[in-house]
């Protein structure tokens, strides 16, 4: 799983959070890819890419985004077809929440689709 | 007839006018967005200026997607993937063409606008890119001065709207009265294909 944010600090924070809500998850990989390449806030397609060939095991990759360039940037990866590992999909869900439940069906053992089926069930969780 | 020297013109004129209007197109996105459009287009265009050096491209396709990716892999905002499909879905449309009329140009540019709607999700009247783009592209076959003219109509026309996409919408009615920086781009790009059709 990759978590794209615009922010180095808030992509390695939310990786930590899920691996360590998942019961440290080992055999999850999840990589954090935030900000730019130089330590600024955006989004870089670098970081993506090279985070997405780090956790590849051929069973497809899950990526989660926060806002705005971060989602049209794996998009557009997408899009290129040879930019990101086989199978790696943009899963729709809330980015801190996303990643927790993402990991945690994970660490199960279960599948992609199943990933990205429990990572968006987090859209349903009211709070009030 | 346009051959690769054409769009290679194109891509110059526009990293060029990036360059120059880089501190107008922040201070745009200062009043409704994260104040970054001008030094984002700015590294984006240099990048695409430096790999067109490079890599001598030799078709117009071959220029249009050499300079999306360059775009989508630096600029570093959702500018980067925005102008990197318009580009790149545009130069996919040309094909292996050593040499394409203005009504090749005209159908290929209409589907990068498609892929920038896709992409982002905007049509006409969301106050974004699209509202300099997509007017441009219905004047082309008029000319490269009717399409810059309509871009320029149409960023202007951005400044009564009110933001539905992008970071702008979150302002909600507090984004009316502000020039979209994204269009005011939009309409620079579009302004540096006459001026590269003029030889500039």
């Amino acid at each position: 799983m990759v978590l794209v944010s615009h922010s180095a600090q808030v992509a390695a924070a939310v990786a930590e959070l899920a691996k360590g809500l998942a019961g440290g998850a080992a055999g999850v990989p999840v990589a954090p890819a935030g900000g730019t390449e130089g330590g600024g806030l955006g989004t870089s397609a670098e970081l993506i890419s090279a985070a997405a060939a780090s956790v590849d095991r051929g069973a497809g990759v899950a990526l989660l985004t926060d806002l705005g360039s971060a989602v049209l940037t794996v998009k557009a990866l997408i899009a290129e077809g040879d930019e990101l590992p086989d199978g790696a999909r943009l899963v729709d869900a809330p980015f801190v929440e996303g990643a927790v439940a993402a990991v945690v069906t994970a660490a199960t053992g279960a599948d992609l689709d199943a990933v990205e089926a429990a990572a968006g069930e987090a859209y349903g969780y009211r709070k009030v | 007839m346009l051959d690769a020297d054409f769009f290679r013109r194109w891509m110059t004129v526009a990293a060029a006018s990036v360059d120059r209007e880089a501190e107008r197109l922040t201070a745009l996105d200062s009043a409704i967005g994260d104040a970054d459009h001008g030094s984002n287009l700015q590294r984006g265009f240099t990048a695409v200026r430096a790999t067109l050096e490079k890599e001598s491209p030799e078709t117009p396709g071959q220029v249009l997607t050499l300079a999306g990716r360059q775009l989508i892999s630096t600029v570093g905002g959702a500018s980067g993937p925005l102008y990197g499909t318009l580009l790149r879905r545009a130069g996919k449309a040309l094909g292996d063409a050593a040499e394409v009329d203005e009504a090749q140009l005209a159908e290929a540019l209409r589907a990068g606008v498609d892929g920038v709607m896709a992409l982002g999700g905007a049509a006409p009247g969301d106050k974004t890119m699209i509202d300099a783009l997509a007017p441009a592209v219905d004047a082309l076959p008029d000319g490269f001065a009717a399409a810059r003219a309509a871009a320029e109509e149409g960023a202007v026309a951005t400044t009564p709207l009110q933001a539905r996409k992008g970071r702008a919408s979150y302002l909600g009615e507090r984004s009316i009265g502000h020039q979209d920086p994204g269009a005011t781009s939009s309409a620079l790009l579009i302004a540096a294909l006459q001026e590269a059709a003029s030889g500039a």
